[in-house]
């Protein structure tokens, strides 16, 4: 099947800076596509080319079959966009926002009035319907955001950081919804800097710095690609005097914590009993240890 | 100038101008209010007041003559209001225009969207002000009725020139430059209170080449029953103070939001 998103040594420089450099990638139907980087590594700038939002420097670009950015406004018929900023119309209700929203692709009157019923309910909104947008919780904004997102029936949906800013059950609401719409078939391509989060939704994932892709794959992929099964994190007074056993295959200190990736947690755990002084976090190998190695510990503001 | 032809034609932007009239229709009982008290009080208390003490200027009543500057003053304050704090709120604030240009609206429709809108908040405020002058016996026959087109294109003139300085804006302070720098000297050197004529003659020639001498030129003697004379003069500048001032807009915000 043709990729629904094709990006080929594609580019873009802000003056001498270079923001995007030289990235390939292909999204396929049906997919959910995460890109992960700490801040500044290019993603935002990514989705506004996919967008047709800026132009690239250099490359190819092509999303739904359409070149971009040139055939950029007929590629958004098909589009759905969840932005970081929630961006809804403030001085309209629920439905409002959806009916103006419609509006906007062309989509009015009783097209739209036979979408609303499945939008409300898709969005968990249908009781608060004629509500303000200044009366919603932050989960509901962003469930309405990505109702608003679907009002034009989208083949694909772009999120930035979808969970952003929400507590943990409105968090569980949305993924579901995510789920949902893969279910149905259409692809989603989104931004987050929850480990967690790409783990459990994305299909495959790059992981981006400094405007380049250091690695694509499925999240086991890249878990087993880049660390080793097992992590256990020690830390407590005592640390200096521990030597870790065999079966440790890497250590790493950061701050006053001791990374062991081992293939045997087990005997590590062990021989950590002598310790009692000593704290010890055993846990399987994820994402974030992948992305830690991949883009370093040191802060990026 | 093509992208804002091709837009214009498509009529994509009247989805742009029902989002600002549906958010306009929710508080559209003081809109009004104001639109109809303002020309009313100014009216009665300076063209009453003033036109006690001036007598008659240019062969007409002194109401006569404020009223008519008055609904191209309302027409150059309406419009401009609106494509500088209101449009510069749904673009820098509320990011309206970001969530537009995630559908196939371009910049092209959002801005002829939000000119068309402005426009029709102007052309609504002159019909206003001349119902309320036509209501104070300021307004001399049906010819007047001709106002309503010239206040249309004057709307679209200050609405564009307006999105100009709302796309290079980066608060709502930088306004007061426009308005103080440029509106202000505009709304009292046009000729909308005092004839220009015993002025030096710098202040007309300066009138001259600014757009809201041109819409009064044609204004006041529609309202008083006469056919104006070098109207398409008049037209043309109005119709330069739009279309150049919206291409450049285009051009401004494009560089703004595409980035």
């Amino acid at each position: 099947m043709k990729p629904i998103v094709q990006a080929r040594g594609l580019r873009k420089c802000y003056g001498a800076l270079t923001v995007v450099d030289n990235i390939d990638f292909a999204v396929q139907p049906g997919e959910c596509f995460g890109l992960l980087g700490p801040n500044g590594a290019g993603k935002t700038t990514t989705l506004k080319m996919l967008l047709g939002m800026v132009s690239p420097d250099g490359g190819e670009l092509e999303v739904m079959g359409h070149p971009i950015p040139e055939a950029a406004r007929h590629m958004r018929e098909r589009l759905g966009v969840v932005a970081q900023q929630d961006n809804l119309d403030p001085d309209f209700t629920v439905v409002e926002n959806l009916r103006t929203y419609a509006n906007y692709f062309g989509i009015q009157g009783s097209e739209f009035e036979q979408r609303l019923g499945g939008l409300l309910e898709f969005a968990t909104l249908a009781h608060k319907a004629d509500a303000r947008i200044d009366a919603l919780s932050g989960g509901m904004k962003r469930r309405l955001a990505l109702a608003r997102a679907l009002v034009n029936d989208p083949q694909l949906v772009i999120l930035d950081e979808p969970t952003t800013g929400l507590d943990p059950q409105a968090r569980q609401l949305i993924w579901q919804r995510l789920r949902t719409l893969l279910q149905q078939g259409r692809s989603l391509i989104l931004t987050t800097h929850y480990m967690d989060e790409a783990q459990r939704l994305c299909d495959r994932l790059a992981i981006m710095d400094n405007g380049r892709i250091l690695d694509v794959g499925s999240p086991n992929e890249l878990i087993r690609r880049h660390i080793e099964p097992h992590v256990v994190e020690v830390h407590g007074p005592g640390l200096a005097r521990f030597q870790p056993v065999a079966h440790v295959l890497r250590t790493e200190q950061v701050g006053e914590t001791l990374f062991c990736y081992t293939d045997n947690e087990r005997a590590l755990v062990e021989s950590l009993c002598e310790h009692p002084e000593l704290s010890y976090l055993s846990r399987a190998a994820d994402l974030e240890d992948v992305f830690l190695k991949l883009t370093g510990r040191e802060l990026r503001e | 100038m093509m992208a804002m032809m091709q837009a214009l034609l498509a009529l994509r932007w009247l989805a742009v101008w029902r989002r600002n009239a549906r958010v306009w229709g929710k508080l559209a009982g003081p809109a009004m209010l104001g639109n109809i008290g303002e020309p009313l009080l100014y009216l009665l208390a300076l063209g009453f007041g003033l036109g006690a003490l001036v007598g008659e200027i240019e062969g007409m009543d002194y109401i006569a003559f404020l009223a008519s500057g008055f609904v191209c003053a309302s027409v150059m304050n309406t419009a401009s209001f609106e494509s500088v704090y209101s449009a510069y709120t749904r673009m820098a604030v509320q990011e309206t225009w970001t969530a537009m240009l995630y559908t196939p609206l371009s910049v092209a429709d959002i801005l002829i969207g939000e000119v068309a809108w402005a426009a029709s908040k102007a052309l609504l405020s002159a019909f206003f002000v001349l119902i309320v002058a036509a209501f104070l016996g300021a307004v001399d026959g049906w010819l007047a009725l001709w106002v309503l087109p010239v206040a249309l294109l004057t709307g679209v003139a200050f609405s564009a020139m307006a999105l100009v300085i709302t796309a290079v804006s980066r608060s709502y302070d930088f306004f007061l430059y426009y308005f103080t720098l440029l509106l202000t000297p505009m709304l009292l050197f046009s000729g909308v209170f005092f004839p220009l004529d015993d002025m030096p003659a710098m202040v007309s020639q300066i009138a001259a080449i600014l757009p809201l001498w041109h819409a009064i030129e044609l204004v006041r003697p529609l309202m008083t029953g006469q056919v104006p004379t070098l109207i398409p003069l008049h037209l043309l500048v109005l119709s330069l103070y739009a279309l150049l001032p919206l291409w450049l807009a285009g051009r401004l915000v494009s560089r703004r939001l595409h980035r």
